[in-house]
C-alpha cells in the first residue's frame, strides 16, 4: 500500500448529455440516414455502449455534398472574409464556453485521460478556430497570390486519436478560406463531431457550410469518390492514404494527407537527462501512443544507454493507467479492440525478433481495452518493431554512436513525420534539424502543437501542411495545375 | 571542536569525485559535468504534477502530513521572547478546538531566541531549529558565522538552518562554499544541518542543481531553497530539481538527504502540490518529516481551515483559527 | 408626465487602468458638432472633459512603460483574445458609442451606427493579426554560411499617439489597435474637440482584461500636451496623425523634437508640409502595425 495513495478523483459525466441515437448533420439539421443502418460507439474504458450513430450511405454523402455545394455557391463564397471570420470567432467562443462538456465527451468516446482532453485537446481546438478566424479576411497577405479564391467543397476524413482536434485542424482553415465542408469522423469516435454540429447551430452558421456524415470505411470511400468534392483532406493510416492517392489520380481533385510515422527521439549524452525522460514519456505514452508523430523509437547515444534505460523505467513506475475520467490518470484506454489486437500482435513480433521486453507491471481494469506502457530494449534497425507503426504505448530503444549515425538511423524509414533531438548544444540541434527528413522537428521538447505552427510529413507520412500560414495553401486555388 | 568530521567529509568528497586533491577546479569539473536542466521542460513537469487532484481520504492524509512537516517560523527583527513563546505554544496546540490536530515538526527562530522556544517546548517532540551563519545574507567572516552557529547550538537548537555564501558560489569559488558547509556541519555537533541555497539569487536551475550537489557533498542533512527574505522564494520547479538531486545522490552514495522549500507556500493547495512532487520525483521515502519540511508561517492557518472544512463540511474562516501572529501588528 | 432626470457621465482621463481627473484640476467644455441647421445657434454643450496637463502625460508614460514588458511578454494568442474581447464589449456598448460619435461628429443616427460597426470590425481585424504578423513580416534568411538566421519583429516599446481630430472613434481605433496588438503600450492624445468616444473606448478597455497601462488616454489641448510627448526620452515612437486639423500644432516641430532620442515617427497623412487626416473607411494595410516594430535578427551556427 503506497504511503500517498491518490483517492479516486472522477470528473462528473453529468455535464454532458448523450442522446441514445444520432442522425447525420446535413444542411444545418440532424437528419436520418436514407439507408437506415446504424452502428454503435462504445466507451473503450468500459465497453459500455454510448450511443447509436447513423451510417451514411452513398445517397447520404451525395445529399451532404449537394448541401455543401449549395451553401458554397449561394452563401459562403459570396460572403466577405470578415464575416466568415466572425462565424469562426463565434464557434471558437462557444467551444470555450462548452469546454468541459467537450472534454468529458471526448474522454468517454475516445478513452484518453480527462486531464489531456481538458488541458490539451479542447484548448487547442478553440485556439485553432481563433487563429483561423483571423486569417479569413487577410488571405492576400498569406503569400497565396493577390486574390486567393476558395477551392470549393472539401471532403474531410479524420481519425480517432484526436477526434475534435483533427476536426478543428480540418474545418477551421477550410472555412476561413471560403470553402464548405463534408466531414466524416472516425467510426469509433463520432460524438464530439456531432456535438460540434450543435455548436455550428448555436453560432448560426449558415446551413450546409459544415456537414457531418458519420460512418466507416465505405462512407469515407464515398466521399473520396464523389465527383462533387474539389479537395480531400485525410488523416489516418499510410495504407489508406495511398488508396486515396490512387483514387484521385487522373482527376483534378486536390488532396492533403497526414499519415503514419515512426519518429526517432534522439538522446545525446549531454542531454538534460531528466527533461529528456519526460520528453520520451510525453512522446510515446501521451495519448496512449495513439499519435502519428509519436516518438516511438528512442535513439540513445550508446554511452548513456544504460542510464537512460534505468531512469526511464523508474519514471514509468509513476505513470497511472486507469479510468480515463479520473483526473489523475496519465494513460487511458486503447481506443478499440481492433487497435488493442494490433498492439498485442506487434509486441509478440518484437519478442519473437529478440528484443527485450519490459512493462510497468501496473494493475489494469478488467473491462475495456488496456495495454501497459512497454519498452523494448536492444532493438535493431531491422526489427519490425523499429520499422512499423504500432500506434500504442510501446517504445523501441536503439543506440547510436555519432550524430551522423543518429541521423542516418532516424531517416532510415519510409516515414518522415517528426523527430526529437535532446542535447544542450545549440549548433548540434540546428545541424541535426537540417539533416532530419521529417516535417516537424522538436528539440528539447516533444509533441508540441500550436495553430500557428505548420504540421505535416515528408515521404510516406503524407504531404501538405496543417496550421500556420502554410496550412492555408491547400484550401485556396493557386493557379498551378488548376 | 572535533575535526574528524571535516576530514571525513573532504576525504569522502575526494573519493566521490575520484581525485587526489579536492581543488576548486576538480569541484568545477564535477559540478559542471552534471546534466543540465531545461527550464521549459522542468517547469512543464512541475505544472503537470500540479494538476493532480487530491481528494477525500488522500486530501485528509496530505493535510495532516503537511502540518507535521511544517517548520513554524518567525524570523523578524521585531521578534521578542513573547512572540517566540507564543509561536512555540502554537506549535504544541495548533488548533485548540481539535486536539487530534498533528503538531508541526519544529519551530524556526533566530539563534538568540532559541532559549525562549525551548522554555515552552522543553521535552516535547517539537524541535527547535535556529537560523545561523549571518542569516539571511551570509555576508560575514567565516569566524563570525561559525560563532553564530555555535551559539545557537549551545542555546539548545536541535537543527541549524545555515545559508551558503552566494557571492562565492556565483564567482565559482566552490571550494569556499564546500568548506563553509563542512565546517558548519562540524560545529553543529548533534544538531542536523539544513543548507539554504537561496535559489532566488542563484536564478538558474543549473545553479540550483550544482548548489544542491555541492551542499550534499559537504555534508548537508537537508537542502533548503530559501531564506524567505527575498522573492522568489520556494517554487515548485526549484523544489523538483532539488528532489531529483537527493534522489540521484542516494543512488550514488546510499545517503539520504532531506529537502525543505521555504517561503511563499501559503495555501494547502500549494502544500499538496509539493507532496505530490515529493511522491512522484524522489519517492515515498521522503514523505516523512525527517526528510521533508515546509518553511512556513501562515500555511499552518490554511491547513487548519482545510481540516475544519473536512470535519464540518462547511467552509471555515479566520475567526476560527487561533493565530498567535495575526497580520498587521 | 415629466421627463426623467438622467444621470450624466463624467469624462475623466484613463491612466494605468484607472480614471483619474487631471492633476491640474482643469476641464474644458465639449460641444456637439454643428448639424447644418441653425449654424449660428449656440453650440450644444455635451460635457466637461478633463483638460490633461504635461504631468498627466508624464504619468501616462510611466504607466505605459510599466505595463509594456508584461504586455509584450504575453503570448500572441493571449493578446489576440484580449483584443477580441474589447470588440465584444464595444458591441455591447453600441448605443453609447453611437450617441457620442453622432453628437461629436454631427452625423445622422444611421451613419453613426455604421461608424460604430466599422470601428468594431476594425478592432476585430487587428485582433486577428496578433498571431500572424510575425509570420508575414518575419522569416528565415538564407545566409551564405552554416548558420541558422532568423528575423523576427518585436514591439518597439511605448508609443505616443496623436489620435485623429475628426474621426473620433473609427480613426481612434485605427491608430490605437495596430500599436498595441504587437505588444507596444501607448499614450493617446484624444481628439481635442471630440474626446468623448475615446473615454467610452477606455471604459471598454477597462472592462475587457486589457491590463492597466497598456492604453492610456489623455484628453485636452493637443498643442499643449503633444510637445511634451514628442520630446519625452522614455517614449520610443510617436504617431503624428492627429496633427492634422489640430489648432496651433506644427508637426514638423514635433518631429524635430522627437529626433532627440531618434523616436520612430509616423508622419501625418498628406503630402508636403500640410497635414491631412486620412480616410479611415477602407481596410488598412500593415503599415501602421509595422511602423512600431523593430526587427531582430539572430544567428546561430549549425554544426555537430
Amino acid at each position: 500500500m503506497p504511503t500517498f495513495e491518490y483517492a479516486p478523483a472522477p470528473e462528473s459525466r453529468a455535464v454532458v448529455d448523450i442522446r441514445n441515437s444520432y442522425g447525420l448533420f446535413v444542411g444545418g439539421e440532424f437528419v436520418d440516414a436514407e439507408g437506415g443502418t446504424a452502428f454503435k460507439t462504445v466507451n473503450p474504458a468500459t465497453e459500455e455502449v454510448l450511443a447509436e450513430v447513423a451510417e451514411a450511405g452513398e445517397a447520404d454523402v451525395d445529399a451532404a455534398v449537394r448541401a455543401a455545394r449549395n451553401a458554397y455557391t449561394r452563401v459562403w463564397s459570396r460572403m466577405s472574409g470578415a464575416d466568415r471570420g466572425k462565424y469562426l470567432y463565434r464557434i471558437a467562443r462557444i467551444i470555450q464556453e462548452r469546454a468541459r462538456e467537450f472534454a468529458v465527451l471526448e474522454t468517454l468516446d475516445n478513452g484518453k485521460p480527462i486531464r489531456e482532453s481538458r488541458d490539451v485537446d479542447v484548448p487547442l481546438v478553440a485556439a485553432h478556430f481563433f487563429y483561423h478566424a483571423g486569417w479569413a479576411d487577410k488571405l492576400e497577405y498569406a503569400s497565396l497570390g493577390a486574390d486567393p479564391r476558395p477551392v470549393g467543397v472539401v471532403g474531410q476524413v479524420i481519425p480517432w486519436n484526436f477526434p475534435l482536434l483533427m476536426l478543428a485542424w480540418k474545418v477551421a482553415p477550410a472555412l476561413a478560406c471560403g470553402n464548405t465542408v463534408v466531414l466524416k469522423p472516425a467510426e469509433t469516435t463520432p460524438l464530439t463531431a456531432l456535438l460540434f454540429a450543435e455548436v455550428c447551430q448555436q453560432a448560426d452558421l449558415p446551413p450546409g457550410v459544415v456537414n457531418i456524415v458519420t460512418g466507416a470505411g465505405a462512407t469515407g470511400q464515398a466521399i473520396v469518390d464523389h465527383p462533387g468534392i474539389d479537395k480531400l483532406a485525410f488523416t489516418g493510416s499510410t495504407a489508406v492514404g495511398k488508396m486515396i492517392a490512387r483514387s484521385i489520380a487522373g482527376t483534378r481533385k486536390k488532396a492533403t494527407l497526414e499519415l503514419g510515422g515512426k519518429a526517432a527521439n534522439i538522446v545525446f549524452d549531454d542531454a538534460a537527462i531528466d527533461q529528456a525522460v519526460e520528453g520520451i514519456v510525453d512522446g510515446i505514452f501521451f495519448n496512449q501512443g495513439h499519435v502519428c508523430c509519436a516518438g516511438s523509437r528512442i535513439l540513445v547515444q550508446e554511452s548513456i544507454a544504460e542510464e537512460l534505460d534505468h531512469r526511464l523505467k523508474r519514471r514509468l513506475g509513476t505513470l497511472r493507467v486507469g479510468d480515463p475520467l479520473d483526473k489523475n490518470t496519465d494513460v487511458g484506454a486503447i481506443n478499440s479492440r481492433t487497435q488493442l489486437e494490433r498492439i498485442e500482435e506487434m509486441v509478440k513480433v518484437g519478442e519473437a525478433e529478440g528484443a527485450e521486453r519490459w512493462d510497468s507491471g501496473c494493475d489494469l481494469p478488467v473491462d475495456g481495452f488496456w495495454f501497459r506502457p512497454t519498452v523494448f530494449s536492444n532493438v535493431s534497425q531491422s526489427h519490425r518493431i523499429a520499422q512499423e507503426e504500432i500506434f500504442g504505448p510501446v517504445v523501441s530503444v536503439l543506440t547510436f554512436r555519432t550524430p551522423g549515425e543518429a541521423v542516418a538511423k532516424a531517416n532510415n524509414t519510409p516515414y518522415g513525420l517528426s523527430a526529437g533531438i535532446w542535447t544542450e548544444k545549440g549548433s548540434r540541434i540546428l545541424w541535426m534539424a537540417d539533416q532530419l527528413r521529417a516535417g516537424v522537428v522538436w528539440a528539447n521538447t516533444f509533441n508540441k502543437f500550436d495553430p500557428t505552427s505548420p504540421f505535416g510529413g515528408y515521404k510516406e507520412s503524407g504531404y501538405g501542411r496543417e496550421g500556420g500560414r502554410h496550412g492555408l495553401e491547400a484550401y485556396v486555388k493557386t493557379g498551378a495545375g488548376e | 571542536m572535533s575535526t574528524d568530521t571535516d576530514v571525513d567529509v573532504t576525504a569522502r568528497a575526494r573519493d566521490i569525485l575520484g581525485v587526489s586533491r579536492l581543488t576548486n577546479s576538480a569541484l568545477t569539473g564535477w559540478l559542471h559535468g552534471l546534466p543540465g536542466v531545461d527550464q521549459v521542460g522542468c517547469e512543464a513537469r512541475a505544472a503537470s504534477l500540479s494538476t493532480r487532484s487530491i481528494k477525500t481520504s488522500s486530501k485528509a492524509w496530505a493535510v495532516d502530513t503537511a502540518i507535521s512537516m511544517i517548520d513554524l517560523t518567525t524570523l523578524e527583527g521585531a521578534d521578542t521572547p513573547g512572540k517566540v513563546r507564543g509561536l512555540a505554544a502554537r506549535a504544541l496546540v495548533p488548533d485548540p478546538s481539535d486536539p487530534t490536530t498533528p503538531r508541526p515538526a519544529a519551530v524556526c527562530v533566530y539563534g538568540d531566541m532559541v532559549p525562549f522556544a525551548k522554555e515552552v517546548l522543553g521535552e516535547h517532540p517539537v524541535n527547535v531549529a535556529a537560523v545561523a551563519t549571518a542569516f539571511p545574507s551570509g555576508r560575514a567572516s567565516r569566524a563570525v558565522k561559525l560563532a553564530d552557529t555555535r551559539d545557537a547550538v549551545a542555546n539548545g537548537a536541535d537543527e541549524i538552518d545555515m545559508v551558503i555564501d552566494r557571492g562565492a558560489f556565483l564567482t565559482g569559488d566552490y571550494r569556499a562554499v564546500f568548506d563553509e558547509v563542512a565546517e558548519t556541519r562540524a560545529a553543529c555537533g548533534e544538531a542536523r544541518l539544513k543548507v539554504i541555497m537561496e535559489t532566488g539569487e542563484l536564478v538558474t536551475y543549473d545553479n540550483v542543481r550544482r548548489a544542491s550537489w555541492l551542499s550534499m557533498l559537504a555534508g548537508a542533512d537537508f537542502i533548503k531553497t530559501s531564506t524567505g527574505k527575498i522573492s522568489p522564494a520556494a517554487t515548485l520547479p526549484v523544489t523538483l530539481v532539488m528532489l531529483e538531486a537527493v534522489r540521484d545522490w542516494r543512488e550514488l552514495t546510499g545517503d539520504q538527504v532531506g529537502v525543505k522549500p521555504a517561503g511563499g507556500i501559503r495555501t494547502s493547495k500549494d502544500a499538496i502540490k509539493y507532496l505530490v512532487t515529493v511522491n512522484e520525483v524522489a519517492g515515498e521515502d521522503w514523505l516523512d518529516n525527517h526528510w521533508f519540511r515546509f518553511g512556513a508561517s501562515s500555511l499552518l492557518n490554511d491547513l487548519i481551515l482545510q481540516r475544519q472544512k473536512m470535519a464540518t463540511g462547511a467552509y471555515s474562516g479566520g475567526d476560527y483559527v487561533a493565530d498567535d501572529a495575526p497580520s498587521g501588528y | 408626465m415629466s421627463a426623467r432626470v438622467d444621470v450624466r457621465k463624467t469624462y475623466k482621463l484613463y491612466i494605468g487602468g484607472r480614471f483619474p481627473r487631471s492633476e491640474s484640476g482643469r476641464s474644458y467644455e465639449v460641444h456637439a458638432a454643428p448639424t447644418g441647421r441653425g449654424r449660428h445657434a449656440t453650440p450644444r454643450f455635451l460635457a466637461n472633459a478633463a483638460q490633461g496637463s504635461r504631468k498627466d502625460a508624464r504619468d501616462a508614460v510611466v504607466a505605459a512603460r510599466k505595463a509594456q514588458p508584461g504586455w509584450a511578454g504575453a503570448t500572441a494568442y493571449n493578446r489576440g483574445q484580449v483584443l477580441y474581447r474589447v470588440a465584444e464589449v464595444m458591441e455591447g456598448r453600441r448605443a453609447q458609442l453611437a450617441s457620442d460619435v453622432r453628437d461629436g461628429e454631427g452625423l445622422t443616427a444611421a451613419r453613426a451606427d455604421a461608424v460604430v460597426s466599422a470601428a468594431i470590425d476594425r478592432w476585430v481585424w487587428y485582433a486577428g493579426w496578433s498571431d500572424k504578423y510575425a509570420q508575414v513580416l518575419g522569416g528565415l534568411n538564407p545566409v551564405a554560411g552554416p548558420f541558422f538566421d532568423i528575423s523576427a519583429p518585436e514591439p518597439t516599446g511605448v508609443v505616443a499617439v496623436l489620435a485623429p481630430q475628426g474621426s473620433s472613434l473609427l480613426g481612434l481605433v485605427s491608430v490605437v489597435a495596430p500599436v498595441i496588438v504587437s505588444g507596444n503600450t501607448c499614450v493617446v492624445l484624444a481628439s481635442e474637440d471630440r474626446p468623448l468616444p475615446a473615454i467610452d473606448l477606455a471604459e471598454c478597455l477597462a472592462t475587457s482584461d486589457v491590463p492597466g497601462g497598456v492604453v492610456n488616454i489623455v484628453t485636452g489641448r493637443t498643442a499643449e500636451v503633444a510637445p511634451w510627448l514628442a520630446s519625452h526620452r522614455d517614449v520610443n515612437a510617436i504617431d503624428l496623425t492627429g496633427a492634422a486639423d489640430a489648432v496651433d500644432v506644427d508637426w514638423g516641430a514635433l518631429e524635430e523634437s522627437a529626433a532627440e532620442n531618434l523616436k520612430r515617427v509616423l508622419r501625418p497623412g498628406g503630402t508636403g508640409a500640410e497635414a491631412v487626416e486620412p480616410d479611415f473607411e477602407a481596410t488598412p494595410d500593415l503599415s501602421r502595425l509595422s511602423a512600431f516594430l523593430e526587427t531582430k535578427t539572430v544567428w546561430h551556427p549549425k554544426g555537430r
